[in-house]
Parts: structure tokens; sequence; C-alpha cells
């Protein structure tokens, strides 16, 4: 359900913008940061906000990557695989985060703690293989050192 | 039209053509007849630039021999322009094109609705493309349930955006976009559903391929060439939309949209489209029945015993009334007067919707302002809606209101130097501004997404018209408008002030002639020396106008005759008096009348009540001619012989009346004579002779084939029943065969039976129909405008109203008629499709009147208005005006009732 | 060596906030416009400088800027979006721009948005660059702070209000008049050009695109003048650039240097050379969508570039070794793009998905010997104005030129029905 913080926040994101539904990315980036994801009945909520239909919306979060329209764990792990990751080996990691976790990209662990998911260049190609997690970048990953990482995340 | 039209030379292949340069590359191009492949292109959508399989070759002058490859439908024309479509590096980019969108497409032709009339198989063919190189898996989509009209199959989409251009841009609809990106963009629904969009049965004409197909066809499936098709035009509302049913095995199978750029253009309803399959209702009358004898069957000793109880009934010492209809032709009505005598004719109308009509009759007569057509709506600039709920009774009209809206900002745009064609480019600059839209209703209309909306009583709203109409003409208001209306008034009218082409809509529907008086006025102001207001007056049912126009006199008239005993016998055409009179009031008229034959196809209650009910054909089996709300004739035919037994309307009355041995009807044997004669006795109908060719027309001898040239030959159509072949039915009353044999070629406009071309059998082939792209057809559009009112100034409607004639002034609560584009129409409620659709009938009331009426939401009351009692649950809520309850017009709604009306409520229980 | 776009950068330290940012003598080019010359001085030495765009395509500046409609009846509000998507595989110069010296963007964004009167400003972020957005984010609440941003800036009566929107993903933002749609709420595919941005931009607004790195040079210039800019690079196209390097090289990064460095410079000297045990083969000069080039005697510019086949594109190079598998590395590159595709125009959407799965085949040892005609025919096919926007057109350069010149590699992975380097 949708809180009032997000309510105020989408509020205030749409003051800011000639047409409402300009503010329809923010708006669901709002709800994701609270939730995780954007569940259908958010959704519904946030159409309202921003002046759009449902089916509008939805169209709109099914076509950026980085909404999230089902479920995630309370982290999410994106690895990229993109050239300079590829160049330096990225499979060898990620094997190693499937394994660790026993889910393959794409998936949440049972546990609901990491979701896997890959990622277009990072921008941390000097840093190859790179991942980010909830946010944090972390690069020159070596298989061995993933467990240390994954550590901080509980 | 708005834009000048330019001309410019281009050169195609090196030789020198003659096009249009306020378009572009690929409509000129086709408009000069040559053949470019396309997709993403519309001629009503414009261009987006999407598919680039209109890829052409254009070179920078005459000593240019590379040239580059440019897409012709986001290509300006100018002149000098040069250009190949042979090039060979074109086409093998045309052939890349096809080959990418054929890379996932299932190949299920064979069981694919779309077969045999698919864009895309037309331009595979086109562009050459044969032996697949794709050698991977396809992308796979699960489709959805799209409710009862639209078929969805997502898995033969080609990604065109030509979906949700029209049903999103076009149409406004809120509930189909694209999903997902790349390869895998998704067209449909945020969940599986009814597409909420009145005009959703467009997608299958505008999907190039089977992606959206016509659920209703589905269960009686047949392709395109197995179809008998004729021109006809749409029963279910008084727009005349130009339509192409589609009959086999005496089903009709479909409709689809006849071109006509004066009236529906490209697009129909859902009501249009879908409302046909009342012709296949199983409770039709297909047999001719007698009270307390049941029905009899067999075709010549039907006909002769009908003659002969129908030559008793009107010769006989009771005198005959006849009930005309306004959904049947001029020609049965006038067959009906021809058979009673013009004094003895009679409107099969509500009294206040008669008089409505021949008040709106008069206005349009007299002028100044020009009764609109669709394509006039389309342009106009400014818009003033009075009273009509325009969606729910001529849902075409929203759809192109729904174009005046935008029109105005595009011009700017246009102005300003983007091309009107260039889709993207306007919509990215015109972003969400409208034009002024300004609409005056008792409920919340569909089209308060696109105008400023106002919700007011059928009093208030004739006030607001008269309002605005003083303002325009300079004159002071009378200040009976509350301070907020009376801005508003102030804000409309500087609105249609400054349009070029302002428009009023107002119409017989909404049931007041205050505010048909308020339309013409704020018309009449608007319509100075150099600029003409358009008005577009809406009528109940598809020959509203054109009975009007036989002049009958009113069914009250009709009905007193009968109760007064002068008149025993009454003859009913295609109507159900029960739909005209509160029920205890045509009952009354039953008990009284001694012999009630009723003519007509759909079951009723009149048909129970009638003595003699005589089987009449249905719109797909007859010809005739119907008169729409812009005062156009149309004529439309019959796709197939009707069935056994049944006959066209006005034939039967045409030889009841030569039996009762009528002088007058002895010279009226043929469709063709009662045009001539109609003509004959109204000069202003003298046009529908020109509204098609007569039945003698042939082109080089021959008669236009309603079966398409095709190599089964017509044998073995009815092969499961017999080999051999049988004479096809001779069809006297038009030059249209029963037969695939006949002129090959296109026919005059009036005369098209489908839209077919040598490599273009989808309904893309409408193209080469047209004198240019979006314009008229080749020869003109079909139908005759009769009402051409004089150009100057005549005392008339003085801009100051009668108030007293508001109705249901008076005591007691105002109920107003709430219309429904599913479940008012007599005829399409019987398409079970439609049907499914019907929303639960509600009472509609203002929260305010709810309180002061102690009525809750979901609350049952009971209505008593014009003597009849009502139950129906309430429904409270802000989108209806103060001071009136909406009741339904719809089954166990306010039908029979004459609304607007003052009556009684109460609530009966609380849920 | 001048290296006015990282003076004020310290790797591994916090950027300079506006005091510091100040007192290395920042925010003096604002001050120097906004009180003492006209917006169109600063367009014409912006155009004088001879500045071409940093994000890809090379357009000159300041001809750009003047596309913008000025005066009284000029349509408004005008926009000013800063692209910083960088979602270009293999480029990283504007997070190091935005991470490292927030200020100047900021700075840099004041005095383009006073040459071209706008008064909305919108930084578009990647969404990975989520601690640039944070840091840009108070780097602008501190300006407005000072008087520098917001409202009546230093008293002249000039409005900016600017903004930092994070990008929801897909790199078709980055692509000028997807970003527009994005910020408009809509899908970020392309829009119709012309009309072009500074005619009809986002909300329909006269509206000006640029690269981080571009608008980053503008303060630059102003304090400077254009000849001092044209004198900083070696090949007279004007200014510095923030050159990267990646791959198996033994530093991989990025720096300011010249424009017109040499690669085998920024090869040898800046990235230190291949890695031990690893031979160059080629390399992509300006991102995932340039065309490979092998030479290393070249001058990286707008101007040299094309001599040997490829462009200047983002300037940050991707380098293909030895031991790894050209077919590979360009089918990682056509997925990226296959997978970004926005699905707006025929050839990208359905091509280069063909091309991922031809390549895959290969790549498995399942290529067939007409595979290769079938890849050279989407090469011809997706060439710009054959598709709606220049997505397509770039994924198909690292794959043509690869055809071009590993042609044996390919025929090797059909013949021998296997990765020769797996
Ligand atoms: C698919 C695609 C992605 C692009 N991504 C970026 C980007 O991330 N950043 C950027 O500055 N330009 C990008 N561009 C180039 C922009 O369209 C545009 O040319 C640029 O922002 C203009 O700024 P400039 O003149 O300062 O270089 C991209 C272009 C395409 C076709
Ligand atoms: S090339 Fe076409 S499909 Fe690809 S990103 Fe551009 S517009 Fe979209
Ligand atoms: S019709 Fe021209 S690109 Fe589709």
């Amino acid at each position: 359900m949708i809180t009032e913080d997000d309510r105020r926040e989408i509020e205030a994101a749409a003051a800011r913008v000639p047409v409402r539904r300009a503010a329809a990315v923010e708006a669901l980036q709002v709800i994701q940061k609270r939730n995780g994801w954007v569940s259908d009945e958010d959704l519904r909520a946030a159409a309202g906000l921003v002046g759009m239909t449902v089916t509008e919306l939805d169209g709109l979060a099914s076509f950026y990557s980085m909404i999230f329209r089902k479920p995630v764990g309370r982290h999410v792990i994106l690895f990229c695989d993109s050239i300079c990751c590829w160049i330096q080996g990225y499979e060898k990691i990620v094997d190693g985060l499937c394994s660790r976790l026993g889910i393959r990209p794409g998936e949440t662990d049972r546990e609901g703690r990491f979701t896997l998911l890959p990622s277009p260049c990072l921008g941390a190609c000097d840093h190859a293989p790179a991942m980010m997690v909830d946010g944090d970048l972390h690069g020159d990953l070596t298989p061995e050192g993933i467990e240390a990482i994954l550590e901080r995340y509980k | 039209m708005p834009v000048e039209v330019s001309r410019a030379t281009i050169f195609v292949e090196g030789k020198p053509f003659e096009a249009s340069a306020t378009t572009n590359l690929l409509d000129a191009c086709l408009s000069l007849g040559f053949d470019i492949p396309y997709f993403c292109w519309h001629p009503a959508l414009g261009s987006a630039g999407a598919c680039r399989l209109c890829a052409v070759k254009k070179f920078a002058n005459e000593k240019d021999a590379r040239g580059r490859i440019v897409m012709s439908c986001m290509e300006p024309v100018v002149d000098g322009l040069r250009i190949s479509i042979d090039d060979p590096q074109a086409r093998e980019f045309r052939a890349s094109v096809l080959e990418w969108l054929m890379a996932s497409h299932p190949h299920d032709c064979p069981v694919c609705d779309e077969g045999g009339e698919c864009h895309l198989q037309d331009m595979t063919v086109m562009t050459g493309h044969v032996y697949r190189q794709y050698r991977f898996k396809k992308r796979t989509h699960r489709s959805q349930d799209l409710g009862p009209f639209v078929n969805h199959e997502m898995n033969r989409c080609i990604q065109c955006y030509r979906c949700t251009r029209f049903y999103r841009d076009y149409a406004g609809g809120g509930d189909l976009a694209e999903f997902a990106s790349r390869d895998r963009l998704f067209y449909g629904r945020h969940e599986d559903g009814v597409l909420e969009s009145p005009f959703s049965g467009n997608l299958v004409e505008v999907c190039p391929t089977g992606v959206f197909t016509d659920k209703t066809f589905k269960r009686h499936f047949t392709r395109k060439w197995d179809l008998a098709t004729a021109p006809s035009v749409c029963v279910h509302c008084s727009l005349g939309c130009n339509t192409i049913p589609g009959e086999r095995y005496g089903t009709l199978r479909r409709i689809r949209n006849r071109y006509n750029s004066r009236v529906n253009g490209y697009f129909l309803c859902d009501r249009g489209r879908f409302g046909y399959e009342f012709v296949n209702d199983a409770k039709r009358i297909r047999k001719a029945r007698l009270a307390g004898h049941g029905s009899t069957d067999g075709d010549d000793e039907t006909r002769e015993f009908l003659l002969r109880r129908a030559a008793e009934a009107v010769a006989g010492p009771h005198q005959a009334i006849g009930i005309g209809s306004p959904r049947a032709s001029l020609e049965a009505n006038f067959a009906l007067r021809e058979l009673v005598g013009a004094g003895r004719f009679y409107a099969g109308v509500a009294d206040n919707e008669w008089r409505l009509t021949e008040l709106a009759l008069k206005i349009l007569r007299g002028g100044p302002a020009r009764p609109a057509s669709l394509a006039d709506v389309r342009l106009s600039d400014a818009v003033l809606v009075l009273g009509e709920d325009v969606t729910n009774t001529a849902p075409l009209l929203d759809l192109a209101l729904r174009q005046a809206a935008r029109r105005g900002p595009v011009e700017a745009v246009v102005k300003a130097g983007t091309p009107d064609w260039h889709a993207l480019a306007v919509t990215d600059l015109v972003q969400d501004a409208r034009g002024p839209v300004f609409v005056a209703a008792t409920h919340r209309t569909a089209l308060a997404a696109v105008a400023e909306e106002f919700l007011l009583t059928p009093d208030e709203t004739a006030r607001l018209g008269f309002a605005v109409a003083r303002r325009i003409a300079g004159e002071a208001s009378p200040g009976d408008l509350p301070p907020e209306l009376e801005s508003a008034a102030a804000r409309i009218a500087r609105a249609l002030q400054a349009a070029d082409r302002p428009l009023v809509v107002a119409g017989v529907c909404g049931g007041d002639p205050a505010v048909l008086r308020a339309a013409a006025a704020a018309a009449r102001a608007l319509s100075n020396g150099k600029r003409k207001a358009g008005l577009f007056l809406v009528f109940p049912e598809s020959n509203s106008v054109g009975l009007a126009l036989l002049g009958a006199g009113s069914l009250k008239d009709g009905i007193d005759r009968v109760m007064s005993g002068e008149a025993g016998t009454a003859i009913i055409l295609e109507n159900d008096l029960y739909r005209r009179l509160p029920a205890g009031a045509a009952d009354r008229f039953f008990d009284k009348c001694r012999s009630a034959i009723l003519l007509d196809h759909v079951h009723h209650a009149t048909a129970e009540r009638a003595g003699l009910v005589v089987p009449a054909a249905t719109f797909a089996e007859s010809e005739g001619t119907l008169v729409n709300a812009e005062g156009r004739a149309q004529r439309f035919f019959k796709v197939c012989p009707p069935p056994r037994g049944v006959r066209e309307s006005w034939r039967w009355l045409c030889d009841f009346a030569r039996a009762a041995g009528r002088r007058e009807a002895a010279g009226l044997r043929n469709l063709d004579d009662l045009i001539l004669a109609i003509a004959a006795e109204f000069p202003e109908l003298a046009g529908i002779r020109e509204a098609a060719p007569p039945a003698g027309f042939r082109i080089h001898g021959s008669k236009v084939p309603r079966e398409s040239q095709r190599s089964s030959g017509r044998t073995s159509i009815h092969a499961e029943a017999d080999v051999r072949e049988g004479a096809p039915p001779l069809d006297l009353d038009s030059p249209l065969a029963f037969s695939m044999e006949g002129a090959p070629g296109i026919p005059p406009s009036p005369l098209i039976p489908r839209f077919w071309r040598p490599g273009w059998n989808s309904v893309q082939s409408v193209n080469k129909y047209q004198a240019g792209i979006g314009g008229p057809l080749r020869d003109g559009d079909p139908g005759r405008r009769l009402i051409e009112p004089p150009a100057s100034t005549s005392p008339g409607f003085s801009v100051d109203g009668p108030r007293a004639e508001t109705v249901g002034a008076g005591e007691g609560l105002l109920f107003v008629p709430v219309y429904q584009i599913f479940g008012s129409e007599e005829l399409s409620v019987r398409a079970p499709a439609v049907a499914s659709l019907i929303p639960k009938p509600v009472l509609l009331l203002h929260p305010d009147d709810a309180v002061m009426l102690g009525i809750g939401s979901g609350d049952r009351v009971e209505l008593e208005v014009q003597g009849e009692t009502l139950s129906l649950p309430a429904k409270i809520t802000a989108e209806m005006c103060r001071g009136a309850a909406g009741v339904p017009v719809a089954p166990s709604g306010a039908l029979g009732l004459d609304l607007p009306a003052r009556g009684k409520i109460r609530t009966v229980r609380k849920p | 060596m001048e290296r006015p776009l990282t003076q004020n950068i310290r790797p591994g330290e916090e950027p300079l906030d506006l005091k510091g940012y100040e007192a290395a003598g920042g925010y003096r080019a604002a001050r120097k416009a906004l009180l003492s010359m006209a917006p169109q001085d600063v367009t014409a030495l912006v155009k004088a400088s001879g500045l071409r765009g940093r994000g890809g395509a090379g357009f000159p500046t300041g001809q750009k800027w003047e596309f913008l409609p000025m005066g009284p009846d000029a349509p408004r509000p005008k926009y000013l979006c800063c692209n910083a998507d960088e979602m270009e595989p293999g480029t990283f110069k504007d997070r190091l721009l935005m991470e490292g010296d927030p200020h100047q963007l900021v700075e840099a964004l004041i005095l383009t948005a006073y040459a071209v009167q706008a008064e909305v400003c919108y930084v578009f972020v990647r969404w990975a660059y989520a601690k640039s957005a944070r840091l840009l984010e108070k780097a602008v609440a501190e300006a407005v702070e000072a008087g520098l941003a917001g409202r009546n800036i230093l008293g002249t009566g000039f409005n900016l209000d600017i903004r930092v929107h994070s990008s929801a993903g897909r790199y078709m933002c980055g692509e000028e008049t997807g970003l527009l749609n994005a910020l408009e709420g809509r899908r970020a595919s392309p829009r119709a050009k012309p009309p072009f941005p500074p005619v009809s931009g986002l909300f329909g607004k006269p509206t000006l695109v640029d690269n981080v790195e571009t608008l980053c040079s503008v303060p630059h210039i102003v304090n400077n003048g254009a000849d001092w800019f044209r004198r900083l690079s070696l090949t007279g196209e004007g200014g510095t650039k923030i050159y990267g390097m990646s791959g198996r090289v033994k530093r991989p990064g990025a720096w300011e240097l010249p424009l017109g460095t040499r690669v085998r410079e920024i090869l040898e000297v800046h990235a230190g050379g291949m890695k031990e045990g690893y031979a160059f083969r080629a390399l992509l000069p300006g991102g995932a969508s340039t065309d490979f080039q092998v030479e290393l005697d070249v001058d990286l510019d707008f101007t040299h570039e094309p001599l040997v086949g490829s462009r200047l594109g983002t300037g940050t190079s991707i380098v293909l070794d030895d031991r790894t598998c050209p077919v590979g590395f360009v089918l990682n590159i056509e997925r990226f793009m296959a997978r970004e595709s926005c699905g707006w125009c025929t050839p990208c959407w359905s091509g280069l998905a063909w091309i991922v799965k031809t390549l895959e085949a290969i790549e498995q040892g399942q290529g067939r010997p007409e595979d290769l005609e079938i890849l050279d025919r989407h090469v011809r096919d997706l060439a710009p104005g054959h598709t709606f926007c220049a997505l397509a057109p770039g994924a198909v350069e690292p794959l043509g030129s690869a055809l071009r010149l590993f042609r044996e590699d390919f025929e090797r992975h059909i013949k021998e029905g296997r990765c020769p380097w797996k």
C-alpha cells in the first residue's frame, strides 16, 4: 500500500512539472525506494496521482529496466555483463554468485535476501568486473572476494 | 479545407509527376497510383517512420546517381524532388524490412482470420519475400481476453504501433498501450478485460495483420473472398456511417467500414460494427403470423394470404392509419403513406421527440449555419455541445469531436512549419494542448476528457446557450444565470468567436426544445458574412430525418384517431410502439385497435399485440434510402436476398396497396418507381435520385458483382447441398448482381461493394479508390445532401428563447434520459456481443439531491413518471447535475417514456 | 600540460564544496558572463572556441546553441538538458567529472542556460550514478543558497531552476530525444528530427541537450577565451578530452589530455601498455558504437579518426587483445544493443535480435557459411538513415568492422564448429 509519505513525495514531484505525467517515473521510483518493487496495487494508486491510466503507467514502467514489477529480495545485486566486464571474465563472478546463492540470474534466493540481475555497463570499466549491490559499486571483483562483499548485506 | 493545396512537380524514375506539396512522398506516390509498401503510416493517423518499409531512393539532383535511402512517409513533397521506387538498393532494403517483420511471425495464415485480406500478406508479396532465412526460435507472447468484440493474438504482431496510435492518440482510449521494448513489445491492457473505447472495433481494420480480429466474425468465420458484400449504411444511429456487410449462406457475418470522406472516413463505432447480429437472431420474425392462427409458411400462399388480409384491413369499413418508422427507409415509409393515404400517415415516434425532430429540421432548413458533416466536425476549431451525450447517441460524432479538440493546436503547429501529416512531430509540439470544446450536459460524458464540461439541467443548458448566443450577437445577457455560468458564457462566446470554423452541437435525444433553440441561436449568431458556423443536430435514429421530411402527422393524432373509434386498423411499419408510448398507453391502444398489422423483422412487445405480423427484411436484405443527421440521403443495398417468406417492407406495402386497389400505387413496382414517386411528391427529396445509380445502370452492359472473383467459382459455394450450378437469384431493384460475374474494376462510388485491387487484398486497397489519399472517393463520396439552407440570414429564431417551452416544468423531480451506446438502441441490443455489455440500469442522482430526497447509494427506488412505475437501484454520483435524476434509456429503464419529464420518486427498500 | 576539466579532481577525496570551488577560481566565469556579457556573446565565444559535442556525435556546440530562438518572442520556458546518462559500454568519463567536481558542472549549467536564456535545467543522470546525483544535488543547493542559481541570480533578474532527474534505466534515454520523452513520462523512444530539440524539445518548447563533458568546458572558455581553448588541443579542434581506456591494459582509467592525443600514447603511456602476456589486436576508440581500428598511430580526434575508418565517439576506448575472441567481443556488444533497442523501428528491434542469434550460433559452433552474408547484409541495412535513430547504426559499427578486420576468425568458428578461444 502506498504510504502518506509516498503520496506527499509524488505530489511534490507532480507539482514541479508542467504536466503530471512527467512525474510518472519519479512516482514509480518513490514507491520502489520504499518497497523494493512496484506492485499492481501501488501502480494503480500511482496512476491516479500522475493523471495516467493504469495501462499507460504499466506500459511506461515495463519499458524501463530499473523499475521492478516483480518482488525482489532485500538486496538487489546487479552484475555488469557488458563488454569490459566480459573481457575481464564476469561470467566467473556470476557463476560464483549463482552457486553461493543457489539461484540463477533473474531469481531471488530462498530467504528473500538477494535478487540477482544482469545489468548493462555500470560505468566502472576501469574496475571490471564490477557489480552493484543496493546502489553500492563494487569493482575489481574476484570469485574469492564475493563472500566478503555479500556478508555486508544481511 | 484549411490548408491550401499547392502543387509540386516530382520526378519518379526520372519522369515528372504533379503532386500536392502539402503532403508526404508516400501519400503522393500512392495518390499517383504507384505501389510503395508500408505499415505504420495510416492516412488518418499520419506518419510515424517506425516500420521503415516505405523506403525509396532520393537523389540530390539530376546528376546524383548514388542517392540515399529515405522513408517516403517522412519525406515532405517539394518541387523538383527526385526519387526512385524501383532502385535495387531500395528494393533490397524493403525486402529486408519484410524479412525482419516476418522473423517472429507465426506464419499461421491458414488458421488466421486475417488471411486473404491481410496487409502483411500483401506487403510480403509486394516486396518479394518468399524464402525465410531466419532459422532461430521465434519470440512468443501470451495474448489477452479483450472482451466480446476484439480478439487478440499477439504472436502475429509486427510492432508497427498502429493500434496504440489509433486507440490512444486518435480515439483517446486509455486502456491500450505498448509494454516492454525491443523485439518483445506487447500491445495490450494492464490486465485482461473488455476494451473500454467504443471505437475498439477499428483495431480490426487498423491492425495490418491478425493481432486484432473481429471476435463476432470468428464464430461464423468465412474468408473475405467467400463473402457476398454490398454497399450499405449503418442503421444504429442517425449518422449514417457507410458500411460493408458481409454475408454467406444466409447469415450476416460481419460489418466493415465503407470509406466516405464526408461521413465516417476510415472508422466505425462498436455499436455499428458489432450490432449486426440482430439479423441472425433466432427470435427474429421470419414467418407471417396471424393471431389465433399461428404462423404460416410457404412463399406464395403466405404472400397471397397476407395480401388478402391487408387489403381487407385497408379497404374495409374501418379506416386504417399508418404508423411509420424512423428506422425504416424513405421508400418503406413512403409506401406506407401511399397505402393509407397522406392524411392518415403518422410518425411512429414519441410526441416530444417528434416535436423536437420537426423543430430541429426547421432549424437546419432555416440556416444560415450549415448542417455540418462529420468531416466538417473533424475540422472545427471550437465547439459548443449543448445537452447531447453524443458518445452514446451518435458515437462516431464523439470521435470526430476528439479530432476537433486537437484542431486548433495542430493548425498552430502547421502554421509554424511542421506539416500536418508528420504525426510524431505534431504530437510532440501539441503535447496536451486542446482547442476550445465546451459541453453542457445533465451528466458527465466521455467528452469530458477533451472538453470543459458543465453539468446542468436542460433548462440551465438552454439558458447558458442563449447567454452565449446573446454575447456573440453583442446583446446584453438576460442575467438569469448564476455568476459562474455567466462568466463561462463569456468565455465560451469568446472562444467560438475567435474560431475560423466554430461548431455548435445539440440534439433531439437530449429532449429539450429550448436547448435546441439555444443551439440554433448560438450558431446563427456565429454566422456572419464570411464565417459560416457549423451546426450539428443529432437525431435519434437512422432515418429520423427522412421520416420527418416525409411530413408525417404526430403519433398522438394517429392514436387519437383509433382511440376515438374513427379508425380501426393500424398498419405499423418496423416499429415497437412500446418504445414510443408508456406501456399502459400502448396497451390501451392495442385493446382499442380492431386490427393491428405489423411489418418488422425483430420480435418485440408490439409483435405480441399485433393481429397480423408480416415478416420484413432487415437492412441486409433490402435496399432503400436513409437520410442522416446531416441531411444526407444515402442508399443501402441488400447483401443477400431476403430469407424465404420475408420481403422488403416497401415491397409488401406496395403490393398491399395494389391489392387494396389504391390507384396511386399501381405504378410502384420496384425501388426506382418509389424513388421517382418520392422525388415527384417532395421536391426537397428530389436529390435522393442521385444518391445512387438506378437499377438499370450497367458498366459495359454488366452489373456490379456482390461476390469477388475467385477461381473456386460460384458452384462450390453451395456444394454441401448441390454441386450443380444454380442460377443466381435475380436482383431487379439494383445494379448489383448476386454472383461473381459482372463488371470488374471500380464502380461508381455508391455501388462499391468491397475494397479490393490486384495486390491489395486488405482494407488498405481503399487508397486505390480515392481521388487523393484521404480525400473523396474517385467520383465523389456517396450520398446527396438534401438540406442546404439559404446563405443569407433569414428572420427566424431570435436569440431569446421562450423559456416556458422547456419541458417538464412543474411539480416533482425532473427525470432526464441517460443514453447508453450499448442498450439504448433497439436493434443492436439483440446482438449477443453488444447485449453482454449493457450496463445494469441505475438511477443517477447528485449527492445533494440524494440527501434532500433521503436516498442512499444502492437504495432501490421507485419512480412514477407518465403513469408508469419503474424500479431501479440508485447511484449517487457527482457526475450527475443537481436538480435532475438520470434514467437509463435501456431495457428495464426509460424505454417508452418520453423524457425529460417530471415525476415522483420514493425509496422502496434499503439493501 | 593544462587540465582545466580535472584540475580540481583529487582521486579518493571528496570533491570541493562551494567555498573550495570558489577559492579555486570557481564561479568566476558565471559572474563574468552574467554581470558583463550579453547571452549571445557567450554563445559567440563558445562558437569561436571550436568546441564540439563530447556525447558521441561531435556536433559543433556553439552552432547548436544558435538554433535556439532568442528574444522576447521566443517561446517560453526554454529548457536546458544536461545529458549525464552515460550508458555507452566502456564509457565512464562523465561520472568522473560529476563525482570529482560537481560545482564545475553547475557553473557550466548556469552559463549555458544564460547563453540560451533557459529557465529550467534538467540534469538527466543515469540510475547507476546515484553518487553523482547526490553530489550534484548538494552542489545545486549550495549554489542556490549563494545566489548563484535559482531566482534572480546575482541580482541580474535571470532565473534558473536546476533539477536532477534519475533515469529509470535504458540506453535509449541517452539519445537526446529519447531523453526528452523520458523526462516527459513517456517511453524513451526517439522523436522525429526535424524538428530538432532547439525548436521543439521538452514539453514542445525549445530545448538544448548537451553532454556533461561538453558543458564542463564552457566555464573555462569564458574565463580564458576562445583562442586559449583552441590552443589546448594538439590538432586545433579545441580543448582537452577525457580519454579513457579499458580492457586488458595495465592501468585502465580515464585521463584528461589535449584533444588529438595519439592513440599509441594513450595506450602505452597513460594506460601503461598491454597486460603481461597479452598483445594488442584492435580497439574501439570511442565506446561500443564505434568501428574497430588496428592503427595506433592516429590522432584521436574528430578529423583524424575517420581516416582510419572509425570515429572519436565518446573518446573512451575498449581494447581487444589477442587472447579474447573477437566474435565473443562483438556478440557481447550486440547483445547489449539488442537488449536496449527501444522497439520503435524494425531494422533495430528485429535486425539486432537476428544479429545476436546469428553471432550466438557462430560462437557456439552452430554457424553456417551463409551466416556471414546475413551479417554483412545487416551491416548494410542498418546504416544511418535506414533506422529511426542512431542506436542501430552505431550498433553495427563494431560488427561491420569486425567482419572486415577479423573475417578469418568468424570463418574459423564456422569451419571448426567451435570457438577457437575456448
Ligand atoms: C543510443 C544513443 C545513446 C546516447 N547516449 C548518450 C549519453 O549517454 N550521453 C550523451 O551525452 N550523449 C549520448 N548520446 C548522444 C546524444 O544523442 C546527443 O548527441 C548528445 O547528448 C549531444 O550532446 P553534445 O553535443 O554535447 O555531445 C547518445 C546517442 C544515441 C543514439
Ligand atoms: S534505431 Fe530504431 S528501434 Fe533502435 S533505438 Fe533507434 S528508434 Fe529505437
Ligand atoms: S510507412 Fe513509412 S516508415 Fe512505416
